[in-house]
């Protein structure tokens, strides 16, 4: 990596262990998250990416458990990490919003009384200056009047006012990393647009790293600077998003982009992406993809290709493009028109 | 948005208190179940009367008059008296406070000790779960006066004794409501959000867990009581409770109860005042369920 990095993710492995059966929701995955820019995960449901973000915060419930790997946040291993060193990471350097806005803050509290949480966790702050301090976080997050805010119940705020409270909360501590989990997908598109807004212009100020967890490419080409794609508990392409929109290699990237929408050209209709995500307990052997993929081969079905470096910062988990390739040769250079990640 | 568009706080008009509130909003529920509120001031009433009560009334419960014993109900001896002269009003007035107690006080420790138990289980589920739910079995498995008694008997028969051995009885139930209250709450975003905020297990259970599982004990809390009561009675009633010459209402049954073909009133005005407060409590508790149930909001 050309920059300075903030968290290194490497061959995490997090599995659920139901009635004897071992379900590997993460299975070997590695990433990069450099300082004060954000990262994309993409994938669709259950391709393990919010699993891979609870792991990093190790909040994994029973019966899932981190099996393996390491996480590097500023060189340490936070799986070496005992739970009270962890809990001093939590909400701490690192925070992490959820999905829902409408459950994730305690309905018996108000919103003055939950920012107070992190700040009397983490600095010990009391009640007069914790309060002063929510009130400066609401403000931060663009929440009008706060100071009369605080005082109210979260079920007084609509969804966006309390994704405002929630990234309030995560920010209380400045944290070097925030790990964000479908932040706006309860939400509609003109908060969603707002939100992400806010996001990146908090980073900006802060100097804070993101990981962006998403299934919609839209967020992505908004907001993210890299991007890793996942496919059933593995990356299976890790890029900029500039790359990633423009020159995707993994023939599942390739055809998520083809199902996409798109406003440059006429449609007539979209184009899906064959089959179905295989089920936990019968994962192919060969590459993941390979049961739905255009243009997989006998290779594809019987053995997985390792995630490998394919260019500056570019890593691709495909057969495609190794030496081993006993397909279509000019599958290679195939490129999808051209198309631009909006800036 | 930035953070030049926020503006001042403007001048807010004063807001209500929202515990103040929640309160008003309650009893507007409460006030519309007819039994419930009248549920509610017979307790209030019966509380107040069993301070001041003793302290209006000039006899003593213990006095006797052997002259006018079994006397039947008239204005000087309102409910009459017993086969020792002493009057009934007076006895039962004086009990009252003995009677309540024990049902706050068993039901306090019962909640006490079952409330900690029952989230501690729901919450690291497991095989801490397994093991506290399979005690809670064991002692649900006694039928609930037959446990009073045989704690009563091990531990002596005096009132404080049968309060213990009526909380202990209580635990069950109160460890069983709230280990699925937990079960359900734990797994809710907001305890996965103060957990990524770095809180530690005591803080999460206390703070964020117990105050959103409080509602269905209260509930059980007050039929609890009326059920404490009637144990707590019924113990007294079989000797292994309050000792005479307490005024303790069990206790008075089962003195009148040798009497009953030829003074009924000695057994009837004791056992009325628990019928009464027992009803009390239960048509308060059933009105306080519909009212602190979200669904029935209007």
């Amino acid at each position: 990596m050309s920059q300075e990095t903030i968290l290194e993710v490497n061959d995490l492995r997090t599995s659920f262990f139901v009635e004897g059966n071992e379900v590997k929701a993460v299975d070997g995955v590695t990433f990069d998250v450099p300082k004060g820019k954000t990262l994309g995960i993409v994938g669709e449901s259950g391709s393990g990416k919010s699993i891979s973000a609870l792991s990093i915060l190790q909040l994994i419930d029973s019966p899932g458990e981190i099996v393996g790997g390491e996480i590097n946040f500023k060189g340490d291993n936070l799986l070496k990490y005992n739970d009270n060193q962890m809990r001093k990471i939590r909400g701490n350097q690192i925070s992490m919003i959820f999905q829902e806005p409408m459950t994730s803050l305690n309905p018996v509290y108000t919103v003055g009384q939950q920012l107070r949480e992190a700040l009397k966790i983490h600095r010990g702050l009391g009640k007069e200056a914790g309060t002063e301090k929510a009130v400066e976080l609401l403000e931060l997050v663009g929440i009008p009047s706060p100071r009369s805010r605080v005082t109210q119940y979260p079920f007084e705020l609509s969804g966006g006012m309390r994704q405002r409270v929630m990234i309030a909360m995560a920010l209380a501590c400045d944290p070097e990393l925030l790990v964000a989990d479908e932040p706006t997908t309860a939400l509609d598109v003109t908060i969603q647009a707002q939100i992400l807004e806010l996001l990146k212009e908090l980073q900006d100020e802060f100097n804070m790293s993101i990981i962006m967890i998403t299934h919609d490419l839209g967020v992505v080409a908004e907001t993210c600077d890299y991007v890793a794609v996942m496919y059933c508990g593995k990356v299976v392409e890790y890029a900029d998003v500039h790359t990633l929109f423009k020159n995707p290699r993994h023939p599942y990237t390739v055809g998520l982009l083809n199902s996409l929408p798109r406003s440059d050209m006429d449609q007539e209709e979209l184009e899906p992406i064959r089959g179905t995500v295989p089920a936990p307990h019968e994962m192919p052997v060969g590459c993941r993809f390979a049961p739905r993929c255009p243009f997989a081969t006998d290779l594809c079905h019987e053995k997985l290709p390792e995630l490998e470096d394919v260019g500056d910062e570019e890593q691709v988990r495909c057969w495609i493009y190794t030496d081993e390739w006993d397909g279509d040769p000019e599958v290679k250079v195939y490129e999808p028109e051209a198309r631009t990640a909006k800036d | 948005m930035s953070n030049q568009q926020v503006e001042a706080a403007p001048t807010q008009p004063k807001v209500e208190n929202p515990r103040v509130k929640a309160m008003k909003d309650f009893y507007r529920r409460l006030k519309k179940n007819v039994p419930a509120l009248i549920g509610f001031y017979t307790i209030l009433i019966l509380v107040i009367f069993s301070f001041i009560g003793p302290w209006m009334l000039s006899a003593d419960p213990s006095d006797t008059d052997v002259i006018n014993k079994f006397a039947g109900p008239s204005a000087e001896h309102w409910f009459g008296t017993d086969h020792l002269g002493r009057d009934i009003f007076t006895r039962i007035v004086h009990g009252m406070k003995l009677t309540l107690g024990i049902g706050f006080a068993s039901v306090f420790m019962g909640a006490a000790m079952g409330i900690p138990i029952g989230i501690i289980a729901g919450y690291y589920g497991g095989k801490i779960d397994a093991v506290i739910m399979r005690l809670i079995d064991i002692l649900l498995a006694f039928p609930g006066i037959l446990l009073a008694l045989a704690i009563v008997s091990i531990l002596g028969g005096n009132l404080i004794n049968v309060t213990i051995a009526v909380a202990i009885y209580a635990i069950p139930g109160f460890a069983r409501i709230i280990r699925g209250s937990t079960l359900a709450a734990k797994n809710l975003e907001y305890v996965d959000a103060i957990k990524a905020l770095g809180a530690g297990d005591g803080r999460i259970i206390f703070k964020h867990i117990l105050p959103n599982v409080l509602s269905p004990v209260i509930v059980n809390a007050t039929l609890y009581i009326a059920t404490a009561i009637l144990t707590a009675a019924g113990l007294s009633f079989l000797g292994m409770g309050a000792q005479p010459p307490r005024p303790e209402w069990g206790a008075m049954l089962n003195d009148g109860r040798s009497y009953m073909r030829d003074a009924g009133h000695i057994a009837f005005f004791p056992g009325m005042a628990i019928v009464i407060v027992v009803l009390a409590f239960n048509i308060f508790g059933d009105g306080l369920r519909d009212a602190l149930d979200p669904k029935m909001k209007k």
